[in-house]
This record gives structure tokens, sequence and C-alpha cells, in this order.
């Protein structure tokens, strides 16, 4: 990466706050012409309101720089397992821009947002559609917030059943992290099923918990392990039989796009992240939307409102047995206008090919690199490859200095120790929108770090050296966090 | 380092060494702590609390995970070591040592027996291929 904090005769970066100058302001106010009123009494003021003192060009420059040490998609490869960086089409910052959409406000009656409502009710039939689901709410504004609807919606079809003794949700171990919270958070008792040797969930401990107390099942679909599990029909059958509900954690679907409906493998329910998925800016905290889509079963319970056709004229609605709404409004509509732009834009064949080449540009890194990095399950993986750094770590080199030297490759770091089942996890997802040429850089790179670690480990354990700071004492950050500026005591 | 031979150890990384007077003193092991690497939080179940053995008793948190900490023994909390409180890097210094987590009076000393030898415990950990 380049060195883009250079300023003359500054060795450290100063904080706004700290290039203050007294009596130095950015602003001329006009003078005072209505006549002079008395101040109000001091208790009312502080004595003093410390604000930086700084010129207005002092301030641009001071944002530009701050602004030119972001690392991103739009600048670099950024192949963060798990969070599907990919490269976000400017076509849907154009649509969502649109007055039209950017200026409606939630309140407005129903006669005047028609427009609004109709790509809502487009957008639920697109992901029926594609997830093969029969009826999708979009009011969840995050992947873990319509896992948490899809809970609330198993719990209360097992209490319209009068089946409320039902309290225990499976979750496997190569699952999102998310699915147990979720679980816990919806009330239930969550029980882990552990992988196989292959990856794959273990189906006789599954079948050892398929008992009378079963709610469901929280199933990430390709598991974290970057992996397509071939039993999924059955395992959804063992769930079925036993009385629970199976639910899809869909935050992986760019393997899946095209290729697999979820509704035909026997899920009940799941969620898509569509700011990863369908194409919004994300990473640093949101927006996001993660739509729950159900089958026949669930449907009648979906969070409110969803959109509903009538004739000509769109209106929300609430489901027969709704779980209620989830938040003030609509959902974060700014994602729902950039997905449905998306899949517009790109249709069946333009998802298909989405899949198509996550899944060969994960294969591709796979294949080019588990020579040198172990590969814990060796088998064609799906839209990331897990590869672990234990050949490294034997020479005294961890996953984490290994990532750490990648930023001075120029590439930002893979998930690191993530699935926790792998030792020294480096977890990678490429997605669809990066060249061979880029795919190439980033093998070269990862190869040549492990050269790097056997001829010289002190180089690849004090990485990064050519960032804007180097290497960060995580540790002492988090034993004694420091979190915000204060005044230095004169 | 050589795993101590005064001690029992579980299954999931964890230590109980017999004192005087039916206490003892539980901690992880050296090899937990190295997996785990830098601690920088210890969430650990306050004097006077119930244990069970084998159910979970807190959490130890470090740069790259949270885990869970499962008492290797039953019995009652009788005091936390409030220098690893404090300081938890001392876990990752001296494992076996000032960085034991809890005093337990233990119910059942027949559960010790159930526990693995330093021998064992070192069985476990080269099968584990770390």
């Amino acid at each position: 990466m380049e060195k883009v904090w250079q300023e003359p005769g500054d060795s450290r970066r100063h904080l706004l706050m700290e290039r203050s100058v007294a009596g130095r302001v950015g602003c001329s106010l006009p003078g005072l012409d209505v006549p002079e009123q008395p101040m109000p009494s001091a208790g009312l003021l502080r004595e003093e309101l410390r604000l930086p003192e700084v010129t207005e060009p002092e301030v641009v420059r001071y944002f530009t720089l701050l602004s030119q040490l972001n690392f991103s998609v739009d600048t670099h490869f950024y192949p963060l397992g798990s969070c599907t960086m990919k490269y976000n089409p400017k076509v849907g910052e154009a649509v969502a821009s649109l007055p039209g959409f950017a200026q409606l406000h939630p309140r407005q009656p129903d006669a005047t947002t028609q427009g609004a409502l109709e790509l809502m009710h487009r957008l639920q039939t697109s992901l029926a559609d594609i997830t093969g689901m029969t009826g999708v709410s979009l009011a969840p504004m995050a992947g873990a917030h319509g896992e948490l609807a899809g809970t609330l919606m198993v719990r209360a079809y097992h209490h319209s059943r009068g089946e409320a003794h039902r309290k225990k949700v499976l979750v496997p171990d190569s699952a999102h992290g998310t699915n147990p919270a979720s679980a816990a958070m919806g009330g239930f008792h969550v029980v882990a099923i552990p992988s196989d040797r292959q990856g794959n969930m273990d189906l006789e401990a599954l079948r050892k918990e398929a008992t009378a107390d079963l709610a469901g099942m929280m199933f990430t679909l390709p598991n974290t392990l970057g992996l397509f599990d071939p039993n999924v029909a059955e395992i959804c059958d063992i769930v079925h039989q036993a009385g629970g509900m199976v639910y899809c954690d869909g935050a992986n679907m760019n393997a899946l796009l095209g290729r697999v409906k979820l509704g035909e493998l026997g899920f009940d329910v799941a969620h898509l992240n569509l700011h990863k998925t369908f194409s919004t800016p994300h990473g640093g905290g949101g927006p996001g939307a993660g739509p729950v889509c159900a089958g026949p079963t669930l449907s009648p319970f979906l969070p409110s409102p969803v959109v509903l056709k009538e004739g000509s004229r769109h209106k929300l609605g609430r489901p027969p047995k709704s779980i209620g709404k989830l938040g003030g409004f609509h959902g974060n509509f700014g994602v729902l206008v950039r997905a449905l732009a998306y899949i517009s834009l790109l249709g069946g064949q333009g998802m298909r090919e989405i899949s198509l080449n996550a899944v060969i540009n994960a294969n591709y890194l796979l294949s080019r690199l588990k020579d040198v990095y172990h590969l814990p399950y060796d088998r064609r993986c799906m839209h990331e490859v897990v590869l672990c750094a234990r050949n490294q770590r034997a020479v005294g080199v961890k996953g984490l200095d290994v990532a750490k030297r990648l930023l001075d490759y120029g590439f930002h770091a893979p998930t690191m120790y993530f699935p926790l089942i792998v030792e020294e996890a480096l977890m990678v997802e490429p997605t669809e929108t990066e060249s061979r040429e880029t795919l190439d850089a980033f093998i070269q790179a990862l190869r040549e770090i492990d050269r790097e670690a056997r001829e010289n480990p002190d180089l690849v354990r004090g990485a990064p050296h050519s960032t804007p700071i180097s290497r960060l004492d995580e540790a002492t950050a988090a034993r004694h966090p420091d979190l915000r500026w204060r005044a230095q005591e004169q | 380092m050589t795993t101590p031979s005064d001690r029992r150890y579980t299954r999931e990384h964890e230590w109980v060494l017999l004192e005087n007077g039916g206490r003892a003193l539980a901690g992880i092991t050296h090899h937990a702590q190295d997996q785990l690497g830098d601690i920088v939080y210890l969430d650990l179940p306050k004097p006077g609390t119930p244990l069970k053995q084998s159910q979970k008793l807190g959490e130890v948190e470090s740069v790259k995970a949270v885990s869970d900490i499962y008492s290797p023994v039953s019995g009652e909390v009788v005091e936390v070591n409030a220098e690893v409180v404090a300081h938890p890097e001392v876990v990752n210094q001296d494992p076996y040592g000032r960085g034991w987590l809890l005093r337990v009076a233990i119910s059942d000393r027949a559960e010790l027996e159930g526990l693995l030898s330093a021998d064992e415990y070192d069985h476990l950990v080269a099968k584990q291929g770390h």
C-alpha cells in the first residue's frame, strides 16, 4: 500500500483536536445586524466548549487524508471470508439516489408511494423465486435480524400447535456464529452437532438429538468450511420427522444463486443478506437487509409488513399469524432498491454466472495453494476456501502473521481463526468479481509469504511494514482500551 | 513446558490441583493458553457460586476467540484470583502457577479419579495433532 499520510515535519498523525491553535477560525461570521442582547446567566452556559480551532483548508486536508486511508473493495482485493466483499456496481448507487426513492418518507400515505411499494413487491416475488419459497418479508434490517425473525416464527409455529415444549434447536459446529445466538435470543436451548471427517454434519449425532423436544435446526449452507453438505435433503427429513423446522442461513447464497432452490431442498425458512449477495456496499456496520423467506408452513408467521398486491394497487399488509413488526417502518429501503436493480440488471442467467464464477474462483485458489497451505478438508469447495497455516506455524509463523503480511502485498487479510473447528484458519472468499490476474497476484503473494516464513520469519512476524501504522498491539488494546481523545493537562 | 504431575486434567484443557482441607485450585493448561493466544478478558463466577463437574463455569476471551471454561470438579467457588482478572496476561505467562483462576471447595473428591493424569493429558494433546 502506498504511504499516503506524509506531511512535512509530521512524523505521527495528529488528531484534529491536536492541530488546534487558540484563536484560529475557519469561517467568518457576518457583522451584527440586530440589537445586542444580554447573555443568559452564566449557569446556563459552559465555561468553555472544547472545539478544534482550525482553518477551513486544514479541516479539508485532514478529512481528505483520512479518507485516503480507507481500504475498500473500490481500491483493493478484499477476500474476507464469510463476508462476500464483492464489487458493487455503481448503477445501484445511482438508482438508490433517485429523488423518488431517496426522498420518500415512510409515513406517506400508500396512495403516494405506489412506485416504492411496487418495487418492494417485485423484490419479494424475485426473492421467493430465487429461494423457491412461498412468502417473503423484507422487514429484517440485517442478517442476524432475519435469523431472529426466523427463530421467532418457528417458536410461534410450535406454540400455535400447542407444542410449546419444543425448546431445543440444533446448530452444527460449522454454522455461522450468529446461528446459536439467534436461537438463544428466540428462547431456545441450543445443542451443537459436530462435523464428521469430511466436514459434513455427523448424521449419527443428529439422529440422537432428533427427539420430541426438538423445535428445529439452524443450518448454514454452504457451511463455514465453504462446503456443501450433500446430505442436506436427508438432514431436513430427519428434523421434519421429529416435528422440527429447518432454518437455512442464506448468508452464503453467493455460492448457490440460480443453482439451488432452498425450498425444494426441504428448508422451511431462510434469510438472505441483500447487502452481501445482492450488492450494497457493506462492512463497518451497515446498512443491511436480511429478508426472511418461508415455505408454506411458516409463511403465515412472517413478520409484518409485507407488501400485498390487489389488482394494480399495492399496500402494506400483515400475514395472518404474523410475529409482528421488527422495526419502526419497512426495513432499509435503500438496500432493497439496490437489490432489485442488481437482480434486474443480471437476470436469471446472470444469477447463475455469479455462483459459477464465485465457486470457480475459490476452487482456483484452493488448487493453487493447497501444496503450501494445509487444506483441512481436501475436497472441492464452494464460494470460499478454508486453508490453515499449520505448516507455517511449525516454523514459528502464525496465521495472524501471514494475514498481516498480506497487507504489505496490498491485499486485505482473509478472515482468521474462523471457523473455530479449524486451527490457524485462513478463510478466503474471492467472490465472482475478481479477474484471473488479481487471483494470480494473490496466490503469488501467499506463496511468497510462505517462503519468507521459512527464510526470514521475523519479516512476517513483524508485518505489516508498509501500512500507515504497523502491527497493533491488539492484546493491550483489548486489555486497556483507550477509546477517545482526552485533553492533555498542561 | 512440562505438564506438572501434581494435578489432574480435563479433556477440555482445564487443570485442578488439590490443596489442604478439601479445597482445590483450578486453571487452564499451557496448551489451552497457547492455542488461545493473548488472553484479554476472563469472565469468572463469584465466590459462593455452585459448580458442577463438566458444566460451563465461565469464559476466556483472547484476541482470537471467546471460549468456554468447564468446571473440572463439582463444588463451590471460594475465591477468584484477583490478579488474573486485573491482568489476564498472567494466565499466558504462568498458567500452572500465578495464573490459577478459581479456588474451589470440592464436594466430591472421587470425581478427581475420572480426570486425566499429566501423562494421559500430554498423550491427548499429542493425539490431537498440535
